[in-house]
Order: structure tokens, then C-alpha cells, then sequence
């Protein structure tokens, strides 16, 4: 069984925090997750991250809310209860069809932006009332923190991150979860 | 230093000249009696039925009750009317071709400064790289705007029929017009427009001088004296900018209004001008100029083109709906000669200039491959190029319009001039605006 232990190593800059990472993963370490108090630009590039799909998602989420705002609308102002659109009564989709683009848009834009903020949150395990895994509070206003497991050399990745510009180094235990 | 090279030198001389005797063409062919003029329109009527575009010939008597020009002369010359709005209409044509050309050159010079002046007033750090390549298209700026005023100032001197509202014969006969004579005449029309190109040119001259004396300069005064300079302009511009749509394109319909007309025209000129930054870029580094410029730069023009045809597309569909829904006869006999006159270049300017970019540059990684950058691009500045022909040709040649000899031809004479001016200016400057403050900045840049 593996220890648990982690390192945790703090900066207070992001651009000292990328070339860490850049310098980090050239020495073949693998790092674990970096804490950053807002997006950095890059850094998923650095880390090696794969690329994100949400663009996909996205894409099929708005065409998804476009099908369904045409069929509402449809069913709504054509089918259901026909209404006489700006005094020109065709009870046609296609002749209405301008007076629809506004609620086709704003469906599109609806279901893309809900359904990606879902998406996202079911993929980052995000719901209400969890426990934060934020392990060090300071990552919220000004710090970066990073993240490398340890296994049985302490003493030789102390050595590179304090090179590397961290201002603070620690070395704990991780509770399994 | 960048050199004109003789290839397209040629290229561009060949352009003028070609498009040159296609405008002379349009002008010698254009009829003089309403004889001559009854005898094309009957010879093209059964060529129109060849090719199946019937939509363009069906109706021609549609313009009576629906072409502003209609109005005037039907009390008048009862009797010899259509023959004599046809006549107009096809002495008209070269001259809006001409005109449609010129314009349309001038609106991507005027969108470049613009583009040029937010980046300026901006400071912004990812375009120093690209500050010469702008400079360049708006070198086409003064000699632009000088052949759109001359062509004006012919029009005001009645050797043109393109604005119905200098002639005094139509005003006379025009309530509506006769209301709007103290903005609508002809002294105070070019004076305005002398105004506009006053103001545009002195800004581009002044900025243009800094930049170049940033380029050996010690400190950032220059960099500080364009921020001041741009920002004041922005301002002027977008008023004036408003006000040159009212007068060159859209007087050109005297009875017609439209409140977001400024803008429209003004999204138009300027995705229009971003695209060309991004074309002649991608060519300079394909000739091994600009080598600092790298995607990102590119990827970023790119989000520009795509959110500016969006922009484009926002505007003329909250113009359109508005009238469309509200169904006024003063106003939505706009759009209904559009639809039944102009049916295929009004919708093919939709795809092209909405659809297809948006489909073809959404893709983060598309807008970073020059193929595709490239391939938009022309879509897009040839959509545009139909936008402004829908913008005049309506309104000066009736159901009469046709792309051939002579609107290519102006297309092609302006293509060519622009070219050989633009890439003139090029061989002025080095490429690289090497005092700028934010270059280091430029040069790092990834997105």
C-alpha cells in the first residue's frame, strides 16, 4: 500500500506557479491538482491536462434547445391556438418564422449555458452542501497551491520546489476519501 | 523593409485596367432614349427566362406601386412613364456600380482605422504586431474617400441620377422630401461629407506620424500622444460615421428611415476591415514577412471575424424584424423590393455573411489553420460586397439589376486599386512597429 502523503507547495505569483509546473513535470513528477484562486491562462496546457469536451457538449445542448423552442413554438402560435402574427394571418412556421428567432435564440442560449453548468458540475463531483476540498483557504484570495504526492522522496522534491520559488512547503498526511 | 512585389504589382495594374474598360463598357452600352432602353429590357426579359430567374422579371410593374422613384413621376408623365423610369433606372447602372465599388472599398479602409483607433485607445497588448498591416489598408482611406466624394459631388452637379433628391424636379413634387431639405440639400450634403473626410484622414495622418516617430523614439510620448488622439476620434468617428450612412447610403432612399442604420453599416465595414488585417497578414507570412506574428495573433482575428458577422447578423435581423412585424407601407416597402427584386443576393448575403462563418470559424481550432481564416475570409468580404449592393441597387436600378461586365468590372478596378495602394503604403514603414511599448507583449502573446 502506497503512503498517503502528499506535498503541498505554495506560491504567491502566477506566472512563478507556471514555470513551477512547467519545471515539475520535466523532472517527471506527477502532479496531483493545483489550487489557484482564478483561471490561469495555459495552465491546463502545462499540466498536461487532456482537452476539454464541454465545447461539444455545448454545441449539442443548444441544438437540442433550438429543436425544442421550434417544436414548441410550432405547437404553441401555429398548431394549437394559430395566431394572427403582426396582421399577417398565414398560420404559417415558415412565413412567422422572424417572429420566432428571438425565443429560437434565447432557448438556444438557455439550454446550452444550464446545461453546461450541469454537465460541469456533475463532472467536477460539485453538489449542494459538499464538504470543500480546498486544502488550503489562503488558494481563495491570493495563493497557488500545488499538489504532488510523495513516494519516498521528501527530501529531493523539497529540494526542486523550493527552487523553483514556493514560499512555503508542507508535507501532509491525506485522509483517503 | 517589405518590397511591392512585381507579381502583384501586375496583378494590380492588370485588375485596374480590366476593370476599367468594364466600367467604360457599362457606361458606352447604358441607353439614351427610352427607345433603346424598352429594346434591352425586352431582349433581356427572354435571356432572364433562359436562366430560370424569373423572380427579377415577373413583375415589372411592381415598382410603381412600391419604388419610391415611382411616386413622383406617375402624376407627371402619365403616359410615357415606364419607359421613362427605365430609362433612369439604366443610366442609373453603371453609376451605382461604380458607386457600390467605390463605397465598398472605402467602408474597409474606414473599418481598419477603426479598428486601428479601439486597438490604440484600448493599449491593447496582443495587436502592436500587426499596427503596419493596418496602417497599410488605411492608406487606402484618403484616396477612398476622395473618389466617393467626387462621385457625390457629380451626383450633386446632376450628371447622376443616383440621389433622386438633388434633382429639384423630383422635389417639387415630394412632400415628403420637401420636408427634409434643410438636411437634405446639396451645399450642405457636401460639406458634411468634406467634414467626415477631413476628420477621418486627419486623424489617420497625425496617427500615422506618431507611430512612425514612436518607432526612434526615447520615451512613450508618441505611444501616449496616439492614446489621447484615438480615443478623441472614436468619438468623432462614431458620430460621424452615422451620419456619412444616412447621407451616402441610405439618402439614397429618401423616403425610407431606419433608427439602427449607423450600426448596421458600420458592423459591416468592420468585420469587413478585420477580415482583410487577417488576409493580408496570412499572406505577408506566407511570403515570410512577419514572422513574429503567430497564431494566436491569427486565432484572435479570427474571433473577431466570427463575433463581428454575428454582430452583423444581430443588427440587420433586429432592422428587419422590427419592420417586418410592424408592417408600415413607408417602411416595409424596403425589404419587400428586396425579397421580390433582389430574392437570391438578400438571402446568399445571409448564409454568406451569417451562416458560413458561423458554421465554418465556431471551432476553436479552425480559427488557427489559415485554410479556413482564408476561405471565410473571402466569403465574407464577398458577402459584404452583396450587402452594399443591396444597400444602393434597389433604390437606384429598380428590378433592373444584374451582376455583370460593369459591377464586376468596378469591383475589380477598386480591387485593383486597393491592392496597389495598400501594399504601396506597406513598402513605406518596416513591418514592425519597433517602439511600440506593448511589442514585447505582442510578441509573447498566446491566448
Amino acid at each position: 500500500m502506497e503512503s498517503n502523503q502528499v506535498i503541498h507547495a505554495l506560491y504567491d505569483d502566477d506566472d512563478v506557479l507556471m514555470s513551477a509546473v512547467k519545471a515539475v513535470r520535466k523532472e517527471k513528477h506527477h502532479i496531483e491538482e493545483v489550487y489557484t484562486p482564478f483561471p490561469v491562462h495555459g495552465l491546463d496546457k502545462a499540466l498536461g491536462l487532456e482537452e476539454t469536451r464541454i465545447a461539444i457538449m455545448s454545441f449539442i445542448y443548444g441544438c437540442i434547445g433550438f429543436s425544442i423552442a421550434v417544436l414548441m413554438i410550432n405547437f404553441i402560435m401555429i398548431e394549437d391556438w394559430p395566431q394572427n402574427i403582426g396582421g399577417k394571418p398565414s398560420f404559417s412556421f415558415l412565413e412567422n418564422m422572424p417572429a420566432f428567432v428571438p425565443v429560437m435564440f434565447e432557448m438556444t442560449v438557455f439550454f446550452a449555458a444550464h446545461l453546461m453548468v450541469i454537465t460541469f458540475y456533475l463532472r467536477s463531483r460539485l453538489w449542494p452542501f459538499k464538504k470543500a476540498e480546498n486544502p488550503n483557504p489562503l488558494t481563495t484570495d491570493d495563493k497557488f497551491l500545488m499538489e504532488i504526492p510523495l513516494h519516498n522522496n521528501e527530501k529531493e522534491l523539497t529540494q526542486l520546489l523550493k527552487k523553483t520559488g514556493a514560499i512555503d512547503i508542507q508535507v501532509i498526511d491525506k485522509e483517503a476519501h | 523593409m517589405y518590397t511591392f512585389p512585381r507579381q502583384l504589382k501586375i496583378t494590380a495594374l492588370s485588375f485596374i485596367v480590366l476593370g476599367f474598360l468594364g466600367m467604360a463598357y457599362g457606361f458606352l452600352a447604358a441607353p439614351s432614349t427610352v427607345e433603346e432602353a424598352q429594346a434591352m429590357v425586352a431582349t433581356a426579359h427572354h435571356e432572364g427566362e433562359a436562366h430560370g430567374d424569373t423572380t427579377a422579371h415577373a413583375m415589372p410593374a411592381n415598382d410603381h406601386a412600391e419604388g419610391t422613384q415611382a411616386h413622383h413621376d406617375t402624376e407627371e408623365h402619365a403616359s410615357n412613364d415606364h419607359g421613362e423610369h427605365l430609362l433612369h433606372q439604366l443610366q442609373n447602372k453603371p453609376w451605382a456600380a461604380v458607386y457600390v465599388a467605390a463605397l465598398f472599398f472605402m467602408m474597409i479602409a474606414l473599418g481598419t482605422l477603426a479598428f486601428y483607433a479601439i486597438q490604440r485607445a484600448a493599449q491593447a497588448g496582443w495587436s502592436p504586431l500587426l499596427f503596419r498591416v493596418m496602417e497599410g489598408i488605411t492608406g487606402y482611406l484618403l484616396p477612398g474617400t476622395l473618389i466617393v466624394f467626387v462621385l457625390l459631388a457629380l451626383s450633386g452637379f446632376h450628371l447622376n441620377h443616383l440621389f433622386i433628391w438633388m434633382d429639384p424636379e423630383v422635389v417639387a413634387h415630394d412632400k415628403l422630401i420637401q420636408g427634409k431639405t434643410s438636411y437634405l440639400n446639396v451645399p450642405f450634403y457636401l460639406i458634411r461629407a468634406l467634414v467626415y473626410i477631413l476628420g477621418w484622414n486627419g486623424y489617420r495622418y497625425l496617427s500615422r506620424r506618431y507611430s512612425l516617430a514612436q518607432d526612434e523614439a526615447t520615451d512613450i510620448r508618441y505611444h501616449k500622444k496616439n492614446f489621447q488622439l484615438s480615443a478623441g476620434f472614436l468619438a468623432f468617428f462614431i458620430v460621424t460615421e452615422s451620419m456619412m450612412s444616412w447621407d451616402w447610403v441610405m439618402s439614397i432612399d429618401p423616403h425610407w428611415f431606419s433608427t439602427l442604420f449607423g450600426w448596421y453599416v458600420f458592423a459591416s465595414m468592420f468585420v469587413s476591415g478585420i477580415t482583410v488585417i487577417a488576409l493580408i497578414a496570412i499572406y505577408l507570412k506566407s511570403k515570410g514577412y512577419l514572422d513574429k506574428v503567430n497564431d494566436s495573433h491569427i486565432h484572435d482575428l479570427g474571433k473577431f471575424m466570427f463575433g463581428i458577422s454575428i454582430f452583423w447578423t444581430y443588427l440587420w435581423f433586429s432592422q428587419f424584424m422590427l419592420i417586418w412585424y410592424s408592417n408600415i407601407p413607408e417602411e416595409v416597402t424596403y425589404f419587400i423590393t428586396r425579397i421580390e427584386d433582389y430574392n437570391l443576393p438578400f438571402f446568399a448575403m445571409l448564409v454568406m455573411n451569417f451562416i458560413f462563418p458561423l458554421l465554418i470559424l465556431m471551432n476553436s481550432d479552425y480559427k488557427r489553420k489559415y485554410l479556413f481564416i482564408v476561405m471565410a475570409g473571402i466569403v465574407i468580404i464577398l458577402g459584404h460586397y452583396i450587402d452594399v449592393y443591396n444597400m444602393i441597387m434597389p433604390s437606384a436600378v429598380g428590378d433592373q439589376w444584374f451582376i455583370g461586365i460593369p459591377e464586376i468590372g468596378a469591383f475589380l478596378f477598386f480591387l485593383g486599386l486597393f491592392i496597389y495602394i495598400v501594399f504601396n503604403e506597406l513598402t513605406k514603414a518596416p513591418l514592425e512597429a519597433a517602439g511600440d511599448p506593448y511589442l514585447g507583449e505582442s510578441e509573447r502573446f498566446t491566448y
